[in-house]
């Protein structure tokens, strides 16, 4: 077993020092009746050429994005990564380190930590940053108990166009908590009229932007009428790359800011694993979730970073910490903050220009297609399409031709009866020739 | 010790490095970008204003700074590790070459279920192995992490409270006074009221006071075992039957399950939900703090109320199940977007099918015989609070340090000029200055033996005197003890620009 450094003679050796007759002896405290004398029924241990092959074989089965003409998005984007940042993420001292509790032998994570908050801070146009949670659905679900706090109310107002999925963490998370939601129907476009819903008992509004039909807003207007209510603005980003073109949810008035940072520096990785941003203003420091790093000095008076504030911690805090997280998503949020190191302000401006260009190109070819219809008018780089058939099984019949034509909302949302709404995005990593092939196999699935 | 100065500050190969903020600059890029055809914008009145004030850094800049920072991080691959109940484990290199593996990297969680078989198949082959390993019939894949996986645990014994109709009347859980903080931080979260069980004169629970708390609004226990003190609890299968007969629920924290392995079901010890840590036992790296993993087994009465999504077999094979139109059962939710840490999963899954079951009980074997070494081999210096034998971790506290002058803070702090991560200190919070010990079964005898050497020469000198040792501590690590107090006091949580700090005065 090539991952074990003792040897037979060590393990006697040992256990003649302890002063124990076999291993049997270490295992005492077991009740006798969870005792097992063999192992487990599963396979036996296996050697690198074997194991490979196997997963091999697994991965080899699946259709990747790299492959093909790629549409898919709502919340999660291929993107192009640099070479150079899975090589920074697995250098031993990132990758094999943990949550930097001895910060003199930790400035490497925390100083990167710093870094990643500052960038997060900026893109969100928001005074700070936390050292970033699990991903997109949980940092939102977090930042609506984080309001409740803050306004000690208990009730929040959700856009029908928030990614479902987030909606489903935020009603399963505080809903279990004894807290109320209120959200109107799903609608692909149109005005939503979240103000209405507001009544006493209402901490916050929670919009998205680009919303998960794609469409893009200016929330100037509704963070200071939300705000005139008592209540926090939350603004959702899944697609982390729209900041680099659009309008800052910092400075539309937001609160609280949420994000999905996958697409800088991580790959699809079939949903996870992910890194949450969280943003927020400087007054609510002290009700925020998850680790915050911040500057300080050391005994000889240099420039170090510590992890702080963790009074509101559940280590310190425990039943009365603001939340129950204990890690973040350290080795994702190394990635994004080389990535972004990598792209800078200006390398960001380009990239976001780019997506949003591929995007509109892609809504040119996709509506000269017969049947099909473009929903959303204004939009990052990702829209929704009426289809003059259904959707589930448009893309279905496009996924045989060798085409990844975006996500069908019914399968996200199979009760919104938006059966026939097809969600696609494109990215710098489509060519025109993909754009034209997906046009050109969309026709002919539809004719 | 060289006392020499140097122009730059640096010492050798102890690199200092700037922020990127001080370094790089707007116009800079380290990334090859096409030109940006020209479009009609159909941004709306979304469009941003004026520059994003980031700077870039060319590629090999970039490199530089990343690789110099690394350097100033102490990592499991560089030196023992012995965070007690983090199971800082070596980290097998082939796991992450699977897991870059396009067929699993390079996948979109909502491409159609067709397209993506082979990720499906390593999904209900990963919830196999976890389910054979804890004898449970039910895993919730989807957790982010373990304090995510006691969530999603808790979750579903709410559900089941619920559907008996007993939210109302169940509201107290029992937790020991040893637990992790997160498990006081979870209950409270799911609005139910903790209760403390003390500890008895072995470290365990005491069973007398645990029965005692009993009653018909008891919704469950959360109990770590082996517990934070590195001990089995002796009597669990008593506590649980206790437990299910006024109608309570086992919650079992799975930090530890690495003692365990592959030679204890938590199945057979009365459980009904237990998260497991990937990146504890199943060596997905720790990654300076996360992504972790925290797939929940849960048992015959809880299987019912598994969050979504979860894998099935179907007649045109593996479906996914994602909504709750398509659950024969009735999921509690959904606990993440998507599927969870799949990244994780092909980790995990390429660790087990490399360790096997054989290996995998060598694993819990060596890791419960590490610790017990180190135990055996320090506990005439220093003060073990408890009788042993312990699992996968020792555990001391700081009464032998009583008259020489030094805390639990100050010799871990030498531990470090010695070239070791400290142990997990002050933790478990029942016993005083704690210093708790979990080596792994990845140390060498070699790797163990110097390491009690350093820790006997610590424990001498700190009895013989030498003060200066400790209290300086560390003075060679590439930054010496840190205010925390001052970086509570006025947070700087984001690097500004000599100006605006100014403007801000």
């Amino acid at each position: 077993m090539r991952y074990l450094p003792l040897t037979d003679a060590d393990r006697q050796a040992m256990l003649a020092n302890i002063g124990a007759a076999n291993i049997d002896d270490l295992f005492v405290d077991v009740p006798e009746a969870a005792r097992r004398d063999g192992t487990v029924d599963l396979p036996r241990h296996q050697g690198e050429m074997q194991v490979e092959r196997q997963l091999s074989a697994m991965a080899g089965k699946n259709m990747t994005a790299s492959t093909v003409p790629f549409f898919c998005g709502a919340g999660a984007y291929k993107h192009h990564v640099p070479a150079t940042v899975d090589h920074i993420i697995q250098r031993s001292e990132f990758l094999t380190s943990y949550t930097p509790y001895q910060p003199e032998i930790t400035q490497g994570t925390l100083q990167y930590l710093f870094e990643f908050q500052t960038q997060v801070s900026e893109l969100t146009g928001m005074p700070v940053a936390n050292a970033s949670m699990y991903d997109g659905s949980t940092a939102t679900a977090e930042a609506v108990l984080m309001a409740h706090r803050v306004t000690r109310k208990s009730r929040a107002v959700l856009s029908g166009r928030l990614h479902p999925h987030y909606t489903a963490v935020i009603e399963n998370l505080t809903e279990m908590g004894g807290f109320a939601l209120v959200q109107p129907d799903m609608a692909p476009a149109g005005a939503e009229d979240l103000l209405a819903l507001i009544d006493d008992e209402t901490s916050c509004v929670v919009v998205q932007n680009p919303d998960f039909f794609g469409n893009v807003a200016d929330f100037t207007k509704l963070a200071a009428q939300v705000q005139a209510k008592g209540c926090l603005l939350i603004v959702a980003v899944p697609e982390v790359v729209s900041l680099g073109l659009l309008k800052r949810p910092g400075d539309m008035g937001a609160d609280i800011v949420t994000g999905e940072g996958q697409s800088i520096g991580g790959g699809l990785n079939f949903g996870g694993p992910y890194v949450g941003l969280f943003a927020a203003r400087d007054k609510h420091i002290r009700q925020m979730p998850g680790r915050l790093c911040g500057e300080t000095v050391d005994a000889d008076g240099q420039r170090g970073f510590v992890l702080t504030l963790s009074t509101r911690e559940q280590h310190i805090r425990r039943d009365k910490a603001t939340s129950n997280i204990c890690t973040n998503s350290g080795l994702c949020s190394l990635a994004f903050t080389a990535h972004m190191t990598l792209l800078g302000g200006k390398g960001m401006r380009q990239l976001a220009e780019l997506n949003h260009a591929r995007a509109v190109q892609l809504a040119d070819a996709l509506g000269a297609v017969k049947g099909v219809e473009i929903l959303t008018d204004a939009f990052f780089n990702e829209f929704s399409v009426k289809l003059p058939a259904n959707a589930a099984q448009t893309v279905d019949a496009l996924a045989d031709k060798g085409v990844l034509g975006g996500v069908p909302v019914s399968r996200l949302a199979p009760q919104a009866g938006l059966d026939d709404v097809l969600v696609v995005a494109a990215t710098e990593a489509n060519t025109q020739d993909d754009i034209a092939a997906f046009a050109a196999a969309l026709t002919e699935v539809l004719s | 010790m060289s006392e020499k100065q140097t122009f730059t500050g640096n010492r050798g190969l102890q690199l200092e490095e700037a922020l990127i903020f001080e370094i790089g600059a707007y116009e800079n890029c380290g990334v090859d970008l096409e030109d940006v055809p020209q479009v009609e914008s159909r941004l709306g009145d979304c469009a941003a204003q004026g520059n994003i004030d980031l700077p870039g850094l060319s590629e090999p800049e970039a490199m530089r700074h990343f690789v110099r920072l690394s350097q100033k991080n102490h990592a499991i691959d560089a030196g023992l590790y012995p965070l007690g109940s983090c199971t800082m484990k070596h980290n097998p290199r082939l796991n992450e070459k699977m897991a870059r593996l396009p067929g699993f990297s390079d996948i979109h969680p909502l491409q159609p279920q067709g397209t993506v078989q082979g990720a499906l198949e390593l999904m209900d082959a990963l919830a196999h192995w976890l389910k054979t390993l804890t004898g449970m019939p039910e895993v919730a894949l989807s957790p982010k992490a373990g304090a995510h996986g006691e969530l999603c645990g808790m979750m579903a014994i709410r559900a089941a409270i619920e559907a008996k109709g007993e939210l109302a009347t169940r509201t107290r859980v029992l937790v020991p006074e040893s637990a992790h903080g997160t498990n006081p931080a979870t209950a409270a979260l799911l609005g139910f009221k903790v209760d403390g069980i003390p500890a008895d004169a072995s470290g365990r629970v005491d069973l007398a006071a645990f029965k005692e708390k009993l009653g018909d609004d008891v919704a469950a226990i959360m109990l770590t075992n082996p517990n934070t003190c590195g001990l089995f609890e002796r009597d669990i299968i008593e506590i649980a039957d206790a437990l299910h007969e006024a109608g309570g629920y086992f919650y079992c924290d799975g930090a530890n399950f690495n003692a365990i392995v592959g030679r204890v079901r938590p199945g057979d010890l009365g459980v009904d939900a237990m998260h497991i840590n990937l990146h504890k036992t199943f060596s997905t790296p720790h990654g300076g703090g996360g992504p972790g993993s925290g797939p929940t087994v849960l048992s015959e009465r809880l299987a019912p109320f598994a969050p979504l999504p979860y894998v099935e077999k179907s007649e045109d094979g593996l479906r996914l199940v994602e909504n709750n139109g398509d659950a024969e059962n009735n999921p509690f939710g959904r606990m993440v977007a998507f599927h969870g840490q799949m990244g994780m999963y092909v980790r995990a899954l390429s660790y087990m099918m490399s360790h096997g079951a054989d290996g995998l009980r060598q694993v819990a074997e060596d890791a419960v015989l590490n610790a017990n070494y180190i135990l055996a081999s320090l506990k005439d210096v220093m003060s073990a609070p408890f009788e042993g034998p312990c699992m996968h971790e020792a555990l001391f506290d700081d009464s032998w340090m009583k008259d020489t002058d030094i805390d639990t803070l100050d010799f871990a702090k030498a531990m470090i000029d010695e070239g070791y991560h400290p142990m997990t200190m002050y933790f478990p919070l029942v016993v005083h200055g704690a210093m708790l010990i979990e080596p792994t079964e990845t140390e060498s005898r070699a790797a163990l033996d110097l390491f009690i050497a350093t820790m006997r020469d610590l424990v001498r000198g700190a009895k013989d005197g030498e003060i200066d040792r400790f209290k300086n501590a560390p003075e060679l690590a590439p930054r010496r003890r840190l205010d925390e107090t001052l970086a509570a006091r006025s947070p700087v949580l984001r690097w500004q620009s000599p100006e605006a700090k100014k403007a801000a005065e």
